[in-house]
């Protein structure tokens, strides 16, 4: 590939992303957060269109799970704006609740509620949040547990299933409250390497549904097959983004190029 | 070759690693201390229970209604058959008894149908009985609405410590839970209001807080206004059980995982929400061992209401000691009988907590 077609490449992809702005669903604009004194996130800028894949990876300690983590405010950030399907994320907490109505997560470690059934998992939040009929509640429920193959577990508890199908009853969980956006955040480094391919399926079916997707993860075959964009952070800044081709062939940056070798390289 | 892996079926373990014998072996001579102990502690149950029943028991004297009639030389238990009415009802008079003891019975029936009534029942029935009972029981042992006024002054007896306990234990846990959840709320106000009533109540003895509700406290009501002594009572052991309670919530609360709360919170459950769904039954589930740790202290310290004048069992018994009828020194009687019975209370609370804990076991612990 020469070099004019590398830039011209280059181009297009950051215009698309500009035009995109039209039907974008998150903006991120020069979100600043600290710990302490400790800066995570430097500069974020960030736009996300509806029906987007994205995913964010970088070394531990770059600041991605931070950065999904903002989007429903589990962190608050103290400089920068960050607009969710129109709704300012701010101090108000009305708007807080509004966006994590419409925002689903999953967690590297499930957080699944250890005394509630699979089912009562599913349908604790359509109940109490969306104030919907517990009939219609259980049958979206099993209507996506079904989705995500395990209908005949509704009745355990968490406690009683495996790593991966306690992933996938996450994920069926977020599901049922009709998120607009999905947010990942490491959903397979906690899992047996038996068991990632059985969430991934799941994950895949759920982007080729046209899903708006933000995942943080080290599973590169995942970020090459559904993946619209790749994100590079380090040192909580955004080093490198491109479409999975270009960003796998062609790195830009040395410190993405680094990166890659060693994850790639194994 | 044969490259199918088959697994190799389960069989059972060899018949010397089973049975009594194998028991016996395993946990009562399994080792030369081991045998030593259970030799020495074979003599002293052969030494000592003996003596125990037979004072207790083969030679104690049941028959009679004087102290005079107690001829044999085991226990006297006609004095605490004599003196069997005071000790559960005090001066509650006697042709009332019967309120006392259907308050009681309602007390039982309430615990009892928890665990008998069919599972989508009996939290509905669980939540009425716990709004409706305190209620009744309180209407059976004051009166009025009808019945005859009974003042809290001729209360007494052991019934008058269930009561203490139960009203104690009734308000201390919703206290308690609001004081933990307080403690670690990110309301300045709130969070310092919290911690110095808990630090305050946990750092006096109960008997200084005792003295204080029925000395100090009427001080500050204007001239004519009392507020009954058992109520006052009541406010001081509700309010240093709740302090002890909050800790041992604040225990639970703090081992139940950040992610459960930022799970709840990203479904768009808010504050009350995820404490009342998500967080609460956890951390109470696993604070039951030491919550009922505390009602049983509550029941217990509800004994030492005798010091500012009221009658409840164990200073009945001590009226009964230095009654002139009885001035043959029944003390061993009198205080084995009291220890008894709570023993029976407390042993019962505790069988329930680990019947509760059981139940609520949902295999989530990896052990």
């Amino acid at each position: 590939m020469s070099i004019t077609e590398k830039t011209s490449d280059n181009n297009s992809s950051t215009t698309e992303t500009r035009t995109s702005n039209a039907d974008s669903i998150i903006q991120i604009e020069n979100l600043n957060k600290w710990y302490g004194a400790f800066h995570v996130l430097k500069d974020i800028n960030l736009d996300v269109a509806k029906g987007e894949r994205i995913v964010v990876c970088g070394p531990s300690g770059s600041g991605k799970s931070t950065l999904i983590r903002c989007i429903n405010r589990l962190e608050e950030f103290q400089e920068g704006s960050l607009t969710v399907d129109g709704v300012a994320l701010n101090e108000d907490i009305k708007n807080i609740e509004a966006v994590r109505r419409e925002v689903g997560m999953v967690f590297q470690h499930f957080n699944l509620f250890p005394h509630l059934t699979i089912l009562e998992n599913l349908t604790l939040a359509p109940l109490w949040v969306r104030k919907i009929p517990k009939k219609e509640a259980e049958a979206t429920a099993m209507e996506y547990l079904e989705r995500v193959k395990i209908p005949d577990q509704a009745l355990k508890f968490p406690g009683q299933l495996s790593g991966g199908q306690q992933q996938r009853v996450a994920i069926a969980r977020s599901l049922c409250m009709n998120p607009k956006i999905m947010l990942f955040d490491e959903p397979t480094s906690a899992l047996d390497p038996e068991m990632i391919s059985e969430v991934l399926d799941v994950m895949v079916e759920l982007a080729e549904e046209g899903m708006t997707m933000l995942c943080v993860t080290h599973e590169m075959g995942f970020a090459k097959k559904v993946a619209d964009r790749v994100i590079f952070m380090d040192a909580g800044q955004i080093v490198e983004q491109n479409n999975p081709h270009e960003f796998f062939d062609n790195p830009q940056n040395e410190r993405t190029q680094a990166f890659l070798s060693q994850i790639i390289g194994h | 070759m044969d490259n199918t892996f088959t697994p190799i079926e389960a069989r059972k373990p060899p018949s010397s690693a089973i049975g009594p014998i194998a028991w016996m072996k395993e946990s009562l001579f399994s080792s030369p201390v081991n045998t030593l102990l259970t030799v020495f502690f074979g003599y002293l149950i052969i030494r000592f229970v003996p003596p125990v029943i037979d004072w207790a028991f083969i030679s104690a004297n049941w028959v009679g209604t004087t102290q005079d009639e107690c001829t044999k030389s085991g226990a006297c238990w006609i004095f605490i058959k004599q003196w069997f009415s005071q000790l559960l009802y005090g001066s509650y008079p006697e042709n009332l008894h019967w309120r006392v003891n259907l308050a009681l019975i309602g007390l039982v029936a309430v615990v009892v149908l928890q665990f008998f009534l069919p599972q989508h029942l009996r939290r509905r029935v669980g939540w009425v009985s716990l709004l409706v009972y305190p209620l009744v029981s309180l209407w059976l042992m004051y009166g009025g609405f009808g019945l005859e006024t009974v003042s809290t002054d001729k209360w007494g007896g052991f019934s008058l410590n269930i009561l203490l306990a139960f009203a104690g234990i009734l308000m201390s846990l919703p206290i308690g839970i609001i004081w933990a959840l307080g403690r670690q709320s990110k309301m300045p106000f709130v969070r310092v209001v919290c911690i110095s009533s808990i630090e305050l109540f946990r750092g006096v003895p109960l008997i200084t807080i005792l003295f204080m509700g029925s000395v100090m406290l009427p001080l500050f009501f204007p001239a004519g206004v009392q507020l009954d002594k058992l109520m006052r009572a009541f406010i001081a052991i509700t309010l240093f059980q709740s302090a002890y309670m909050a800790e041992v919530i604040r225990g639970g609360l703090q081992a139940i995982p950040k992610g459960q709360v930022e799970a709840a919170n990203s479904l768009g459950l808010g504050y009350w929400k995820t404490m009342r769904l998500i967080v609460l039954p956890q951390a109470l589930k696993i604070s039951i061992p030491n919550i009922v740790n505390t009602f049983i202290a509550l029941f217990k310290d509800t004994t030492l209401v005798l010091i500012i004048g009221l009658f409840e069992v164990l200073s009945t018994i001590q009226a009964a000691l230095q009654n002139s009828n009885w001035l043959g020194g029944h003390h061993i009687e009198g205080y084995v009988f009291v220890a008894f019975v709570f023993w029976v209370f407390c042993y019962t609370m505790s069988r329930i907590s680990v019947h509760i804990e059981n139940k609520l076991n949902t295999g989530h612990s990896r052990s």
